[in-house]
């Protein structure tokens, strides 16, 4: 209704600068990068020019690198690992946090939330730079781990530096985008249900497996969808807390930008990643509608 | 209030405590006489003194604020006219344009502006970044000022309309005093998200510009040292201090 006299002209002076924007600077450059994934790199880095001798010079040299050469292939399956590992950990800190706030009074349930949040909004290196200090070979974690291992006669391992200080820290990093959306979900649920299913007989674990979970796979699926996307892109965390052995495809993706310099190449690692978060995101959000018997038609038949 | 169980507390404890120590180490340990992060000596304010005379870390925050500042303001400009478009005429392109950005990883805005600036001849610096981070805080904004725009009784903007004002009119004077609050939110999410960014600026600064993320993780990846404690908790405070006055504006903004 709002818009029945604004006319169009309106409507595009309020749609077209914002648009315009994200055409030229984000749009484009994706559909460029898009194109350089099929260039041939440059000499001295970079891509070489398109036209060469009145022909263009576009080929899929950069794909069939990526699918015949197994070590890239390994490097994404790594990715994808420890990107579920970092979501399953994630889930099972964040669904007592999530069930606990939506469980609080109204009076705590703000301060509840907020306090899970303010860590998300404190500086992405910082937080990640805590976990070198925590887990640094002068720490105290790390003499009291070794002391414990030099005690059943083990070599001391080193902590910093380890797959063990990357997955920690991608769940630290990530826990809030999983507690938000499942405690969202988990607002809305209907006591009269779980109260039915005690009267019923059920205990407590059959409640919660039987009725809570179920209910709240929507939030689930959202949370793991916010957490493995951005854990699978990720590159800062291998490179400051990683081994040799934990390089991921985001470090891969650097290196061919930034040192190797062969961007047809980083291209198409960039366009692999595109197209798996976009297939998660649609699944996630696929999946997250069929489910039946959401919270939400449950509240709605409530009202 | 029923069946809060003591295990439910002592698991969500331990996840408030997975959140807070690390970040509470890092802030004690910027009073920490001691060049090792390793255990507590004494306490000083040396390294806070330390980093007022670091000249490379004072332009680097110096940059830092300067791209903050024209990231947010035009970010904020930007957004609320996508969130009042993505609210009023359901507009689907931009939607997509807006929230993508949001939704995949980082690195893959960061490479494909790098491309793009490079193909463009633009020298990469302050301008490359203030570009880059205008065209992915236009999304947070526009989010903030959709969901205030929702929270809002649109039979005002109507009443006005009816009441002869122009289209422009009724914007100016119902509508954005009204999403003032989602608007301010915004713009101190989108001021925070610019100073803090550390990927897509990695890629797009180039190697002469150095902004305050950029510092600290050139400095982390040679040494631990205290002076990045006392830099961070400075930081820390200054965000926090924000995002808490961006959600006092706008409670019910992390429903969503």
């Amino acid at each position: 209704m709002a818009a029945r006299s604004d006319g169009r002209l309106g409507k595009w002076l309020v749609i077209g600068p914002p648009l315009a924007y994200l055409l030229v600077f984000f749009a484009a450059p994706a559909l460029i990068m898009a194109l350089a994934s099929f260039r041939t790199p440059g000499e001295f880095g970079g891509l070489s020019p398109l036209l060469e001798n009145g022909k263009i010079d576009l080929n899929l040299d950069s794909y069939a690198r990526f699918f015949t050469d197994s070590i890239y292939a390994q490097i994404f399956l790594k990715s994808v690992w420890y990107a579920l590992l970092t979501t399953l950990f994630c889930l099972l800190l964040a669904y007592p946090l999530a069930t606990l706030i939506a469980k609080s009074g109204k009076r705590h349930r703000d301060l509840l939330l907020l306090l899970v949040i303010l860590p998300f909004w404190s500086n992405f290196l910082i937080r990640v730079y805590a976990w070198m200090i925590i887990l640094g070979p002068n720490a105290a974690l790390a003499r009291m781990v070794n002391g414990v291992l030099a005690w059943v006669g083990h070599e001391p391992v080193p902590l910093l530096f380890s797959s063990f200080a990357v997955l920690i820290c991608l769940v630290y990093v990530h826990l809030p985008f999983m507690v938000l959306p499942l405690y969202a979900n988990l607002e809305k649920h209907d006591q009269a249900l779980l109260d039915a299913a005690q009267d019923l007989g059920a205990n407590a674990w059959q409640r919660f497996w039987r009725i809570t979970f179920p209910l709240s796979l929507p939030g689930v699926y959202a949370g793991a969808a916010l957490v493995f996307i951005p854990a699978l892109g990720i590159f800062a965390i291998p490179d400051i807390l990683g081994g040799p052995e934990d390089s991921l495809i985001g470090n891969v993706i650097k290196q061919q930008f930034l040192e190797t310099r062969d961007w047809p190449f980083g291209s198409v690692l960039s366009i692999v990643l595109t197209v798996a978060a976009l297939a998660i995101a649609g699944f996630a959000a696929w999946v997250a509608r069929g489910s039946l018997g959401t919270p939400s038609s449950a509240g709605e038949a409530r009202a | 209030m029923r069946r809060r169980s003591p295990a439910l507390w002592t698991a969500a404890l331990a996840g408030y405590a997975f959140l807070y120590i690390p970040l509470v180490i890092v802030v004690v340990y910027s009073f920490n006489d001691s060049r090792l992060n390793a255990e507590w000596v004494g306490f000083t304010f040396d390294w806070y003194r330390k980093l007022f005379h670091n000249e490379e870390m004072l332009s680097a925050a110096g940059n830092s604020l300067l791209i903050a500042l024209v990231a947010s303001a035009v970010s904020t400009a930007l957004g609320t006219m996508a969130g009042v478009a993505m609210y009023r005429y359901r507009a689907k392109l931009l939607a997509v344009q807006v929230l993508t950005p949001i939704a995949i990883p980082e690195i893959l805005m960061g490479v494909s502006l790098l491309i793009f600036f490079v193909m463009l001849n633009l020298t990469l610096g302050l301008a490359s970044v203030a570009l880059a981070h205008i065209a992915f805080c236009i999304g947070f904004v526009a989010i903030v000022v959709r969901a205030r725009l929702a929270g809002m009784d649109e039979s005002l903007t109507e009443a006005a309309r009816d009441c002869g004002a122009t289209p422009w009119q009724a914007f100016r004077h119902v509508t954005l005093p009204l999403i003032m609050p989602g608007v301010i939110a915004g713009a101190l999410m989108a001021f925070t998200l610019s100073i803090d960014d550390f990927v897509i600026t990695f890629f797009t600064a180039g190697a002469g510009t150095v902004t305050l993320p950029l510092q600290i993780y050139s400095m982390i990846k040679i040494a631990v040292t205290p002076e990045v404690n006392a830099v961070s908790t400075l930081l820390m405070l200054l965000t926090l201090a924000l995002i808490v006055v961006a959600t006092r504006l706008t409670p019910s903004l992390f429903r969503n």
